[in-house]
């Protein structure tokens, strides 16, 4: 540890910078449990009334509903998806695989606006009436990158071997994947889920394009917002939501993890 | 290079390959085991198996040896089925490979990696391939222990398999392997990960091993001198042919191509002009060596990339003479420009009189012989008989 001026300016800066990133949201479980309806200091006393009416709110259950269900769908098909095309980047080399990956990979980079306002177009001039199941086709773009980035890791740290070895003792193909690749990259699809469940369940601007009439809690927390005496329920919402992200990110995390040292290989890499 | 000569193995009393006695038969009266006619492999446009002929006999320990890229790996994963071959037939045990994938073949792999299943347990691990055996629970347990103390991993089989080592995880893959009974078990450069001291180990222990089972072990190698200590019979690849297929001391002392003793241990080659047949043999002229006859036995073929015709030795087929020692066949003088030490033996560089370039020369460190000094004037002692030509 260096003691002098630069490293105690650096830790200063550090911690500023810190602060900067989580002081609102260390504030919002503080409103989440003040009595008071306005979002200002000093606090009142302590209430969890915000939360219970969290759980009487029909709306609101509709929208958790819906967007459990987005996010689960979207998860399911994004890690489907990024498991065939992490295959093929690490076992295969075809004509075109760098320009398939890129592609694949863009929706990282591009505009969210962009990706729901064309979806928008291409899914009303084709005639599909908007509902979660359009959201859950827009989710699914948006998650397959993180998907493909997670499992690529996993499927690139096998030993191409294993697959060859399997059949060699005689399993077909399908049981050479299954009884030894499967529960090799398992952790990394767990991880690959947990990612994009998280993705999913906080995600606006498509789900605001592509929803129709059906809110999800993201869309949801936006038109209750023009409401002034909602928004200590607002606050109790999102200290849930931030509660449960931390913690499906820190188990995604230590999916990764557990995976890596299960193939006995270094940790490196990862979004943690 | 230093030949070592493994402990006897235990003699089964009968098996494959072997006769009444017990005592081995010749490799070239047993049944062959794989045959491989007329063997061609693309890649694209790249040729990497050039017509492979070949016929791998029983209970043999044969080795494909050559440089990386040569097309050793490839006929070998041909062979496990692993490849698909563009022409020719692969027959093992008789019975053509065309049409049988390569978990119905009856041959298993050690692979480069091992590939040990690092999810699994040992005892799971060496279990692997019998899912499908009708055999009940506690039989199969006592097969892998049975196999577990062949590679002498007795007592291993609780332990999680990315914990083991180098050595370790190569015993598993072969108990894996050994296990399933195979007509042939292919190796995969499965020395190549060890340190020296651990390969020269595991080196024995797979002859001994081989012996025991009696099956036909096929090795793929890079190292010249694993394949010398370990085969029965060796066939040395370049480019994606079969260039010698022959014993290790035939390979060593005759081989077919400047090329193929180049590969093989150090030669030393020196420049030649022909002269003429003689009845006993070629007449040459070597500078250093002077003019004489070449067997005709001795005359192998120059590889169209070499600069001439050249006669070749190995260091230890001269000797150098000490002080007035009689010279029992010819004996040329020079110059020792270089003396290397190793223990057991010293190479000497000696410049015979008239030669442009030293020959390298290795004398065996017995008891009383003193290591000569460098620049020392010496003798050297040689016959027709240890020089080959390629021409």
């Amino acid at each position: 540890m260096n003691g002098g001026a630069q490293g105690r300016g650096l830790r200063a800066y550090a911690l500023l910078y810190l602060l900067f990133l989580y002081a609102p949201i260390l504030l919002l479980p503080v409103f989440a449990f003040n009595s008071g309806t306005v979002v200002a200091f000093p606090l009142n006393s302590f209430t969890t009334e915000w939360f219970g009416q969290l759980w009487g709110n029909a709306t609101l259950r509709r929208a958790l509903f819906n967007s459990l269900t987005i996010a689960f769908s979207a998860a399911a098909l994004a890690t489907l998806l990024g498991m065939f095309a992490a295959r093929a980047s690490t076992r295969y080399r075809f004509a075109g695989k760098g320009t398939a990956l890129g592609l694949i990979m863009l929706p990282l980079v591009l505009p969210e606006i962009i990706v729901g306002v064309s979806l928008l177009v291409v899914l009303l001039a084709v005639g599909i009436e908007l509902s979660i199941l359009t959201v859950i086709i827009g989710h699914t773009l948006i998650c397959t990158p993180y998907a493909v980035a997670i499992l690529t890791t996993a499927f690139a740290s096998l030993d191409q071997s294993l697959e060859e070895a399997a059949q060699d003792l005689g399993e077909s193909r399908w049981n050479a994947f299954r009884l030894v690749i499967l529960p090799l990259v398992m952790p990394g699809i767990l991880s690959s889920m947990l990612m994009s469940f998280t993705i999913s369940l906080d995600e606006f601007i498509i789900a605001f394009f592509l929803a129709g009439s059906e809110p999800t809690l993201p869309t949801y927390i936006f038109s209750q917002l023009r409401f002034p005496k909602s928004i200590p329920m607002i606050m109790a919402l999102g200290t849930v939501l931030v509660a449960t992200s931390i913690l499906l990110l820190a188990l995604a995390e230590y999916f990764r993890r557990r995976g890596a040292a299960r193939t006995g290989q270094t940790n490196s890499g990862g979004f943690l | 290079m230093t030949a070592r000569n493994p402990s006897p193995a235990p003699v089964p009393k009968s098996g494959p390959a072997r006769d009444e006695q017990g005592r081995p038969t010749p490799i070239g009266s047993r049944r062959a085991m794989i045959e491989c006619r007329d063997v061609h492999k693309y890649y694209g446009d790249y040729h990497a198996l050039r017509g492979i002929d070949l016929t791998i006999r029983e209970a043999e320990f044969f080795s494909l040896l050559g440089p990386s890229g040569c097309g050793k790996t490839t006929l070998l994963r041909t062979i496990a089925g692993f490849e698909d071959i563009s022409s020719g037939v692969v027959l093992i045990d008789g019975r053509d490979m065309a049409k049988v994938p390569a978990n119905a073949r009856p041959t298993n792999m050690v692979f480069q990696s091992y590939a040990i299943f690092p999810h699994l347990t040992v005892a799971q691990n060496v279990a692997f391939g019998l899912r499908r055996d009708p055999r009940s629970r506690a039989e199969k347990a006592a097969a892998v222990d049975e196999a577990l103390a062949m590679v002498g991993l007795k007592g291993y089989g609780a332990r999680a398999a990315h914990a083991l080592s180098g050595g370790q995880r190569q015993r598993v893959a072969l108990a894996r392997a050994l296990i399933l009974k195979p007509k042939v078990l292919l190796l995969d450069e499965p020395l190549s990960a060890l340190d020296r001291k651990m390969r020269e180990q595991m080196q024995v222990e797979l002859i001994k091993l081989q012996r025991q089972v009696g099956i036909t072990f096929v090795l793929v190698t890079h190292d010249q001198e694993e394949a010398l200590v370990m085969s029965d019979r060796i066939a040395v690849m370049f480019e994606g042919e079969i260039a010698q297929l022959s014993y290790p001391e035939e390979l060593y002392s005759r081989p077919v191509s400047r090329r193929v003793a180049d590969f093989i241990g150090m030669m030393n080659f020196m420049p030649v002009r022909i002269l003429g047949e003689t009845d006993a043999g070629v007449r040459v002229e070597v500078p250093g060596f002077g003019e004489f006859d070449i067997p005709a036995a001795n005359v192998s073929r120059a590889d169209p990339g070499d600069p001439g015709p050249s006669v070749g030795f190995r260091p230890e087929a001269v000797t150098i003479l000490y002080r007035d020692a009689p010279a029992p066949h010819r004996e040329t003088p020079g110059i020792i420009e270089e003396v290397v030490y190793y223990g057991d033996m010293t190479y000497y560089d000696v410049r015979l009189d008239g030669a442009e370039r030293p020959v390298r020369i290795s004398m065996r460190n017995v008891f009383g012989r003193d290591i000569q000094d460098l620049g020392t004037r010496t003798r050297v002692s040689w016959s027709p008989g240890s020089l080959i030509l390629f021409r």
